[in-house]
């Protein structure tokens, strides 16, 4: 023992025989700790408190989405995509219709377009809250969380409203949405926009100036535009990076084109400003809910789905009164579309980046293969080799503000 | 710098690499290329270095499985690459054998490839020479099939309740 004693740093043996190898420590970070918020495995070569080496496991909750998809009717999909990333499932349940009518060729009313930009952005609300309110508490900072938190679950209750469910959404249909929103959507879409700005700013007050959380994150895994890259990076994350790559503004969808919004970039890659970039992002976000709010206001029909009756399916009154919608109905949920025979390829920009679908048809009523462009298992790539040299404090905090959910990286 | 046209893109690559790469349209915007397996690096290193098309971006790496097509044909990886600058994506496929299916690593060009190259590996497969760690990522260590591959059914294929055929499809 007394080698541990006599030794001042850890590359600097004092006995000729010393073998730095030796005196590693294996640690098994995960799959279970409250640290990692999900099932993530990393095995480490620790010397003292610094990461030598690490090797990420991942695949704990596979559940082999993309081979299920095959086999499931365009419409039996959606649910698939709530159960990736789970913190904002309505962006990829829209993703994937939007992908279907890219397919079908299908032109959706300007009303449609928006409603969906507005439950786009109160996801990404509402996944930035989970993820910047986790880095604080991973940072020793609980009260912040605790601020946010309430408002996230007021956007769930607007989920509640508009489609009935809460974390696993399966809202909207290929072609627009169930229903209209209620009178009650609206109006606590409205109240959103009213409570939160307050609610961010405090939890801005808490955590931007706070030296301790700064002392705690400025400089940690600190990522250059080059790396990021050529990892692949998308999102925030790349965006922290100083790269102003962002899917809405670079191949606008579901009508981004017609909104005013920055994009807020970073300078240093590193866990700060990561969490400055996601908090620019909300109150940019709260900006398009308030412009898609005014533009629905001067849209004078009140049109919530296309007029596609081949693919959507008809209100279920008319089914029982109606032999038309009866007959589409039937097909429809039969899964008996002609799509054509094409490949799609639809990106949207994802809470933590480039959410893509590729999309092969081949006739029938199935995805001959659909492959998700899963941004979380792309960003997570490069953190074992990011960790390198890493505290194992600072490790947790730069995979909290990776923002890395199980559900999508593993699919 | 003024940004490129997607025709540039082709004009392009028919300059440089003649008929080695089949230009195959632009369905939804994406330019699509088809090349032969010899060439792939070659063509996504001059797609990724050219001082103008700048395509520093790999979107994504994939397979498709098509057993019914010739026998060199059946594996199909499909690369998406994007120019972030000029905003223009372009989808690489390589048609390999099914059987033993081999292709060389774009891990020489992206660390990135890495997980892409190691999901596919899991899922078809599909060997990548040249690849740091070609291991299995998603599936467990001991399974013995590559589980996308359109030879392993969905379901336990005793079942007879669920057939097409009793629909009329």
């Amino acid at each position: 023992m007394s080698k541990h004693i006599t030794r001042i740093t850890p590359n600097q043996p004092v006995y000729e025989d010393y073998d730095p190898q030796e005196d590693l420590i294996t640690l098994n970070l995960g799959p279970t700790h409250p640290a990692t918020h999900g099932v993530f495995q990393n095995v480490l070569q620790v010397d003292g408190e610094r990461i030598v080496s690490g090797v990420s496991t991942i695949g704990y909750i596979h559940r082999a989405f993309e081979k299920i998809a095959e086999h499931r009717p365009f419409y039996q999909i959606t649910p698939l995509t709530d159960r990736l990333n789970y913190c904002s499932s309505p962006i990829n349940n829209m993703g994937w219709h939007m992908t279907v009518e890219k397919l079908l060729d299908i032109e959706i009313p300007k009303r449609v377009q928006y409603m969906r930009v507005i439950v786009m952005e109160l996801a990404r609300i509402a996944d930035h809250i989970i993820c910047n309110g986790i880095l604080g508490v991973d940072t020793g900072a609980f009260s912040g969380f605790l601020y946010v938190l309430q408002e996230r679950e007021f956007i769930y209750e607007i989920y509640e409203e508009i489609c009935g469910a809460r974390l696993t959404t399966n809202i909207g249909r290929i072609g627009g949405f169930e229903r209209d929103f209620n009178d009650v959507a609206w109006e606590k879409i409205r109240e959103f926009l009213k409570r939160f700005p307050p609610v961010l700013k405090e939890f801005e007050e808490l955590f931007v100036r706070n030296r301790i959380f700064i002392e705690r994150t400025s400089g940690v895994a600190s990522v250059t535009a080059e790396e990021a890259l050529s990892y692949s990076w998308t999102g925030p994350i790349l965006r922290a990076c100083g790269i102003d790559y962002d899917v809405r503004v670079q191949e606008p969808y579901s009508g981004y084109e017609d909104f005013d919004f920055d994009i807020p970039v970073g300078t240093t890659g590193d866990v700060y400003d990561r969490f400055m970039v996601r908090n620019e992002e909300m109150w940019q976000s709260l900006r398009i809910i308030e412009q898609a709010l005014e533009k629905i206001d001067k849209i004078p029909t009140q049109e919530f789905y296309a007029d596609v009756p081949d693919f959507y399916l008809p209100p279920k009154e008319q089914v029982y009164t109606n032999m038309e919608a009866l007959i589409y109905h039937f097909k429809i949920v039969m899964g008996e579309w002609d799509a054509p025979k094409k490949e799609v390829y639809h990106a949207v920009e994802g809470a933590n980046g480039e959410l893509g679908f590729y999309l092969i048809h081949e006739g029938g009523r199935s995805p001959y293969r659909l492959h998700f462009r899963r941004p979380s298992f792309i960003n997570y790539q490069m953190y074992a080799p990011m960790s390198r040299g890493m505290m194992i404090s600072d490790a947790i905090i730069n995979m909290s503000s990776l923002n890395v959910i199980a559900g999508e990286l593993d699919a | 710098m003024d940004k490129i046209d997607i025709n540039k893109v082709g004009a392009k690559l028919e300059e440089v690499f003649a008929d080695k790469v089949q230009i195959q349209g632009e369905p939804q915007g994406i330019l699509q290329l088809q090349v032969d397996k010899k060439y792939i690096i070659e063509l996504l290193g001059f797609l990724k270095n050219d001082p103008e098309l700048k395509f520093i971006f790999l979107t994504d790496i994939t397979a498709v499985h098509y057993p019914d097509f010739e026998e060199d044909q059946q594996m199909c990886v499909v690369y998406h690459i994007h120019s972030l600058e000029n905003n223009i994506r372009v989808r690489i496929k390589v048609f390999i054998n099914g059987d033993n299916p081999t292709i060389d690593s774009a891990t020489v060009l992206w660390n990135g490839a890495n997980w892409m190259e190691r999901e596919t590996f899991d899922f078809f497969g599909v060997k990548f020479l040249g690849h740091p760690d070609l291991r299995r990522i998603l599936n467990i260590d001991e399974l013995n099939v590559h589980p996308m591959r359109k030879e392993y059914p969905l379901e336990d294929p005793n079942r007879v309740d669920k057939k097409d055929f009793y629909f009329g499809r």
